[in-house]
């Protein structure tokens, strides 16, 4: 995996570039927006993290650019202006994700993982499946080893969310976004409920547990332990 | 500037220190101003009064004289040298008090008959008026007497002189120049005077406006304008000010308030962070791990907070009403409901949420969201296990409005006005989670869509009411609530 991290925050170029080589992935970087640019029109990158507020070219203006020019590689949006309209104002100029800082990286390792993957689908997909739990996208079914599990439809939406990230981390705020549709903060664990009763329909009668709670960086679905 | 040469100054009274500021001052230029007025209608009004005495008096006497002329010059033509003399002889008989004065002379200017002992040597003009002094003139010889004259040349080069004793007009004249005088004089005296005291009340007001200022400058801002009570202009102005520094002091206040509040609610965690960093450093590896998970957490929980401040101060501060589309408040209002059925179903609460149709306003969807989570946070926060949560969306009166419930213990009517400060938790004991800040977003983002909210009983519990009826955030009585 080859990334180019395009940010002029020295402090957080190593830190990223350290934690990114530990997942295995290849780093380059650069600090100034018009450099950044030249780099990602040249090379070949599996995904760019681009800050917003950079030296001689903005990260919108970088990401414009690009897609100007017919490059799709996946691009999030790292930003301190967290509102509403900036984030808009990020994904339409082509951003596939945008993440405020400061935020952990498990966080950006998360969403990182999903732009990767989003990538990589490309046929619509009818059938999703994690160990012996099916989820039938047409009928908007659920079953585990074949027996059907009810579901409501906030459940479904969370599941099926899940499930496409079958393997990564979720993290609460991806749920938010994408599940429930608000930016919001939730005050109290009300995601965490919304998970566990729908670990009580998925999970509870069988031993191989799919849905974890990984403390302190999210939830993941996955076939192994 | 030498502090010392200030104070070995000798001190002067206030008055006189406050002399080139006064002649400085806006007032004394405006009572100048009005000074010089006075004196010009002063002027034209005397010059109205001349011209309608002296000056027709003037123009009466040259009238007169220009008839006496024609009609002796008529009786020459008529009855010769002689008939002209006896005509003279008899008007000066007649005319005891010397008011006319009549004189004829042949060519050589030697009198022959008048009142008038020689001809005049002052000059006359082309038409041949002249004024001359009379000496030894009527009774009281001693004083000295004007008169105005017109001489005419005769055929036969005889000169006449028909004149008038003009002493009384001239004594009016002057009387008139000398009322003038006086009246310029009291004029400006009095318009300087009333200036001079007018500006000195002037300044004295802004000078306690000015001292005010600079003592609120120095730092004490509990000062005041003082005010008459008189309710003048200056009250006015003064009112005004004073209300806001009233205003800007209670904000001062808040805002130290708050960053009391942070300092000390952050101190806590940090203080935990602390702790688990120390454990990390010198624990085994187990603990250290579980000590740095629980680190970040502290860490998480602290960003949140600050996160949460500027968010709330963005809001207060930014007008996002750009950012403003419709939106259902129906259909908020059942999503929130449906995020938050399996939190009440955990604590066995009864769950209502009575939201049918359609109930559009115009705001921004995800802050009024966040509004409708937190108050519902609370509610499910404070309602004991079997209790009761309720939202309700309908439209009394006209007005979209949003109702929370709970069955918890409620808040008491006397702290009602401090849960929307920042860090203000009614739960004194802090024994429940949270950061006190939920409600303080809340009412920020209501006054942003001009929307009001009341905090109400429920015995037992709290009632929230959010009325979108376009008025401020706040109460009638400016606390931020309304009963």
């Amino acid at each position: 995996m080859r990334i180019l991290l395009i940010e002029d925050d020295s402090h957080v170029v190593s830190y990223l570039k350290k934690a990114l080589n530990e997942t295995g992935a290849v780093v380059d970087c650069s600090q100034d927006g018009k450099e950044g640019l030249l780099m990602a029109a040249s090379a070949e990158y599996d995904a760019l993290i681009v800050d917003r507020m950079l030296p001689n070219l903005d990260g919108l203006g970088i990401v414009r650019t690009l897609r100007a020019s017919g490059d799709h590689t996946p691009v999030l949006i790292l930003s301190a202006l967290g509102e509403v309209d900036d984030r808009v104002e990020g994904l339409r100029a082509g951003g596939d994700d945008y993440l405020v800082k400061p935020f952990a990286f498990a966080e950006l390792h998360a969403r990182l993982e999903a732009l990767l993957r989003r990538g990589a689908v490309d046929a619509p997909e009818t059938q999703l499946q994690v160990a012996d739990l099916e989820m039938d996208l047409l009928a908007r079914k659920v079953s585990r080893r074949g027996k059907e599990i009810q579901l409501q439809p906030r459940e479904f939406r969370l599941l099926e969310y899940l499930m496409r990230h079958a393997g990564q981390v979720v993290t609460r705020t991806m749920l938010l976004e994408n599940v429930w549709d608000y930016h919001f903060d939730p005050q109290t664990n009300v995601i965490d409920v919304h998970i566990s009763r729908l670990r009580g329909k998925i999970d509870r009668d069988y031993d191989l547990t799919l849905l974890r709670t990984l403390r302190g960086s999210g939830y993941m679905i996955s076939d192994s332990n | 500037m030498s502090r010392g040469q200030a104070d070995t100054d000798a001190p002067k009274p206030a008055i006189v220190r406050q002399v080139p500021r006064l002649l400085r001052s806006s007032t004394f230029r405006l009572a100048l101003l009005y000074t010089a007025l006075s004196m010009a209608s002063v002027v034209v009004l005397f010059g109205f009064i001349y011209w309608a005495t002296a000056g027709l008096m003037d123009r009466q006497i040259d009238e007169t004289i220009e008839a006496e002329i024609r009609g002796l010059a008529e009786q020459y033509r008529r009855r010769g040298l002689e008939g002209l003399s006896a005509t003279i002889v008899d008007r000066v008989s007649r005319d005891p008090n010397g008011a006319a004065v009549y004189l004829l002379t042949d060519d050589e200017y030697t009198p022959i008959v008048g009142n008038l002992s020689h001809w005049p040597e002052a000059p006359s003009t082309v038409d041949g008026w002249t004024d001359f002094r009379l000496r030894d003139w009527g009774r009281d010889k001693s004083e000295e007497h004007l008169a105005r004259a017109r001489t005419f040349l005769l055929r036969g080069g005889l000169h006449l002189l028909v004149g008038r004793d003009v002493r009384e007009l001239e004594a009016m004249r002057r009387l008139i120049l000398n009322a003038l005088a006086w009246g310029l004089a009291i004029t400006i005296g009095l318009a300087l005077g009333i200036g001079l005291m007018m500006s000195v009340g002037v300044m004295r007001r802004i000078e306690a406006f000015n001292q005010t200022g600079r003592e609120i400058m120095e730092g004490d801002l509990s000062r005041r304008v003082p005010t008459n009570g008189n309710g003048d202009d200056f009250d006015q102005l003064a009112g005004n000010l004073n209300q806001m520094l009233e205003r800007i002091e209670g904000l001062m206040t808040a805002v130290r308030q708050v960053s009391d509040n942070i300092a000390h609610d952050l101190r806590t965690p940090l203080a935990r962070l602390q702790n688990r960093l120390e454990i990390a450093r010198t624990e085994g590896p187990a603990q250290a791990r579980l000590a740095v998970e629980q680190a970040n957490e502290e860490v998480a929980g602290l960003l949140t907070t600050f996160n949460t401040l500027l968010r709330i101060a963005r809001i207060e501060s930014r007008d996002r009403r750009s950012a403003f589309g419709s939106l259902d408040l129906v259909q908020l209002a059942v999503d929130v409901g449906e995020l938050y059925e399996p939190l009440t179903a955990e604590k066995n609460q009864q769950l209502v949420v009575e939201a049918t149709g359609s109930l559009l306003v115009s705001g921004d969807r995800d802050m009024l969201f966040q509004v409708l989570v937190n108050l519902m946070d609370n509610a499910v926060k404070y309602t004991p296990e079997g209790g009761r949560v309720g939202l309700y969306v309908s439209m009394p009166e006209g007005i979209p409005t949003a109702v929370v419930s709970d069955s918890g213990p409620g808040i008491p009517a006397t702290l009602r006005e401090r849960v929307f400060q920042r860090f203000f938790r009614a739960d004194s004991s802090r024994t429940t989670q949270g950061n006190g800040l939920g409600l303080s977003l809340v009412r920020a983002v209501m006054e942003l869509h001009s929307a009001t909210i009341l905090l109400q009983d429920n015995s037992p519990g709290l009632r929230i009411v959010v009325r979108f009826d376009g008025k401020t955030g706040k109460g009638e009585d400016g606390s931020g609530i309304r009963e």
